[in-house]
């Protein structure tokens, strides 16, 4: 997994409540076996004024002139900021995928849903909860000044905007580990192989309705 | 010390090791596998060269992107006309024959969609930790499982150790008393709660759904039920076992027998929260005061009984809500104010894993019976969950009733739930649909959809439009 330490970049806002996974990646593009390449259909339905077909090429489509990623003060970003409930709706990690494949490091919002939260660290990218206030205040000052950017220390957990204020944030302490020092986390639970196959070998024993049942 | 709540018991019962760093790994007991978000998890293990841990665990599935289509379907998987999609279930059959997973193939009986085949197989049972690809996986909660969805990470972690790194959640308690009324579902009740708490009204919290109406809810009501936690924004949603949670398993193709079956039983029946249990948070309902629910913007929580109005955004005094009644509005093509019941309809869909299993193909035929879909209405897809919620459905004579009336009786999948097949809504469409999520373009691009459950799906296929399904004798 890629690590994140520190990043600084330019804001995008998305002003937007309730942004679902349908939203930030429609389902045709989920027909893909691969991980990369979702990035020019991040956020289709919003983006382009056709319909998006998997496997097309991006670069003629018409743009939405409404959307602000199309818009040139946005280009390059990299912190994308974002109203509450960020992510809700579908497990894919197709949305980080596409998020992270279009160039954003650190999604900021006010809550995210579970799921979506969860599928962001396995791909460092950082979610980050700040309250509702502080985001409302981080959406005026990033609409009103162009080349609006945000600095993310991840080990000190704290944004840091322009005129140095920083604001802190929490991560529980396992995922921040993995983050800074981009670890596969699957090694790391292998490396307790005993205490799995310690209680497996007490469940096999209490439940043994739960071991060889599918063949 | 306060008794244990469910979930506390669940989680306990399945914790491998809780780490200093406050993570803890707790143990899979149940994954199942479809074609969408598995292929990832699989080309990872391959090139790390890892096995799955143990091969008894998985069972797998095709269900989010084949045809429904009859002739279709029985061309096989190399009859898939959509290119892409034709390799994404080639390449769960590939990985499951090169890993040695149990896959219920296509065309083979036990396939359906992921959370209607896992039960009615005993694929997973009471007490199990269960996890799947997909969000919906709560679904196996409604038997008191540890069910969630996960992502496709999680999916190779889950195959490359048993286990998930997980953080508890909170707990909380739905509890609705009373009974419902004449022509309310399941479906109703769920929206009805989603209505209430909202959809992040969840997040954080695995949900215990409780009180009289639970109670006298069949098991596949209650997976109605728990597979939309998700939309109150809860990973987990569970109700306790009991009787009827035993009985439901009796004789499924994976449930164990004999000995092992009295052995599995009384560890069944201590599937509950203890009396003295503390729930982090309450929320009381009256099921006399639901009724059959419609949702008339784009998102779960913008739902109103059938008797009610759509809401005017003027009214609303909270600005980012205000403003997202206004877009929903705009996008659904509707007025604040309207009757919820002169809400137009389209196309009709009865499926998904919300609303597919053998009680709902029974509700929607009970209405369908001896009537005839609305000349207006441009299509009715009646999609079955499973291939053997299809054959009883057929044993049952249900298919003939909905041919009978002009709906389209299909092949087990996902269908127009989210329209990765050709089952989908024209822009600017209606549907009045028994799936899970009317999120904008989720039924095809520009669609417009209304949740409701599968009594209500076929009235409005009869009426043309919303309707009370209580005005139907
Ligand atoms: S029926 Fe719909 S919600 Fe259920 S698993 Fe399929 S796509 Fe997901």
């Amino acid at each position: 997994m890629k690590a994140f330490t520190v990043h600084k970049g330019l804001v995008a806002p998305m002003d937007r409540a309730n942004v679902d996974t349908d939203m930030i990646i429609p389902k045709q593009f989920l027909k893909s076996i691969k991980r990369s390449g979702f990035g020019p259909n991040l956020f289709d339905e919003l983006r382009y004024l056709d319909e998006g077909a998997p496997g097309q090429d991006c670069t003629n489509r018409p743009l939405n002139p409404d959307f602000p990623l199309n818009w040139s003060r946005y280009q390059g970003a990299s912190v994308l900021l974002c109203r509450e409930n960020f992510g809700c709706g579908s497990s894919r990690e197709h949305a980080p995928w596409a998020l992270d494949d279009y160039g954003f490091r650190a999604v900021i919002a006010p809550s995210f849903a579970d799921i979506f939260f969860t599928n962001c660290f396995k791909n460092g990218l950082l979610p980050i909860v700040l309250e509702e206030n502080i985001v409302d205040k981080l959406f005026e000052e990033a609409e009103e000044n162009e080349g609006y950017e945000l600095s993310v220390d991840l080990s000190r957990q704290v944004v840091v905007t322009p005129s140095g204020e920083e604001l802190s944030f929490s991560v529980d302490e396992f995922s921040k580990h993995c983050l800074l020092e981009g670890l596969d986390e699957i090694g790391l639970t292998l490396n307790e192989v005993d205490s799995i196959r310690a209680y497996e070998a007490a469940r096999e024993k209490d439940t043994p309705w739960l071991f060889g049942a599918i063949k | 010390m306060a008794g244990k709540t469910l979930y506390d018991k669940l989680w306990d019962a399945h914790l491998v090791k809780q780490r200093d760093d406050g993570s803890s790994l707790i143990y899979i007991d149940r994954h199942i596998l479809h074609e969408v978000t598995s292929p990832q998890a699989f080309e990872g293990l391959r090139m790390a060269d890892r096995k799955p841990w143990r091969l008894d665990v998985n069972v797998a599935t095709p269900d989010h992107n084949i045809s429904t289509d009859t002739a279709e379907r029985a061309a096989g998987v190399d009859g898939i006309p959509d290119e892409v999609s034709r390799i994404q279930v080639k390449t769960l059959d590939d990985n499951c024959d090169y890993f040695g997973i149990r896959e219920f193939g296509m065309n083979e009986m036990g396939q359906g969609i992921v959370h209607v085949m896992g039960p009615e197989l005993g694929a997973s049972l009471p007490g199990m930790t269960v996890v799947c690809g997909d969000s919906h996986t709560a679904t196996h909660g409604a038997f008191a499982c540890l069910a969630h969805g996960i992502g496709t990470s999680e999916v190779e972690h889950v195959l490359a150790t048993q286990c998930l790194v997980a953080k508890k959640m909170k707990n909380m308690l739905i509890n609705v008393e009373g009974q419902l009324g004449n022509g309310v579902t399941p479906k109703d009740v769920v929206l009805a709660i989603i209505g209430e708490i909202g959809t992040a009204g969840g997040t954080g919290y695995a949900i215990e759904f409780a009180g009289q109406v639970f109670r006298d809810m069949s098991i596949e009501g209650r997976m109605t039920v728990c597979n939309m936690a998700i939309e109150a924004g809860a990973r987990v949603g569970m109700v306790a076992a009991d009787d009827k949670t035993i009985e439901y398993f009796k004789g499924r193709q994976f449930a164990p027998t004999g000995e092992v079956w009295d052995q599995a039983v009384a560890y069944w029946e201590t599937l509950q929260s203890d009396a003295d249990a503390m729930f982090d948070a309450v929320v009381e309902l009256s099921g006399g005061d639901i009724a059959p629910q419609v949702t008339w913007g784009t998102s779960p929580e913008m739902v109103a009984p059938v008797t009610g109005l759509i809401p005017c955004a003027e009214n609303e005094q909270d600005p980012a809500k205000k403003q997202g009644i206004e877009r929903a509005l705009t996008y659904m093509g509707l007025e604040g104010g309207t009757p919820i019941v002169e809400i137009p309809v389209d196309r009709v869909f009865i499926g998904s894993c919300t609303n597919s299993r053998i009680e709902d193909m029974r509700a929607a035929a009970e209405v369908a019976k001896g009537r005839k879909v609305s000349e207006s209405i441009k299509q009715v897809l009646v999609v079955p969950g499973s291939q053997m919620v299809k054959a009883q459905a057929e044993a049952e004579g249900l298919d003939k009733i909905f041919i009978e009336a002009g709906m389209d009786w299909r092949e087990p999948g996902c269908s127009m739930c989210l329209a990765m097949n050709a089952d989908k809504l024209g822009a600017g469409e209606h549907c009045a649909s028994t799936s899970n999520r009317n999120f904008e373009g989720r039924q095809g691009g520009g669609g417009r959809t209304h949740l409701v459950s599968p009594a209500m799906a076929a009235a409005a296929a009869i009426a043309g439009h919303i309707t009370d399904v209580r005005s139907f004798d």
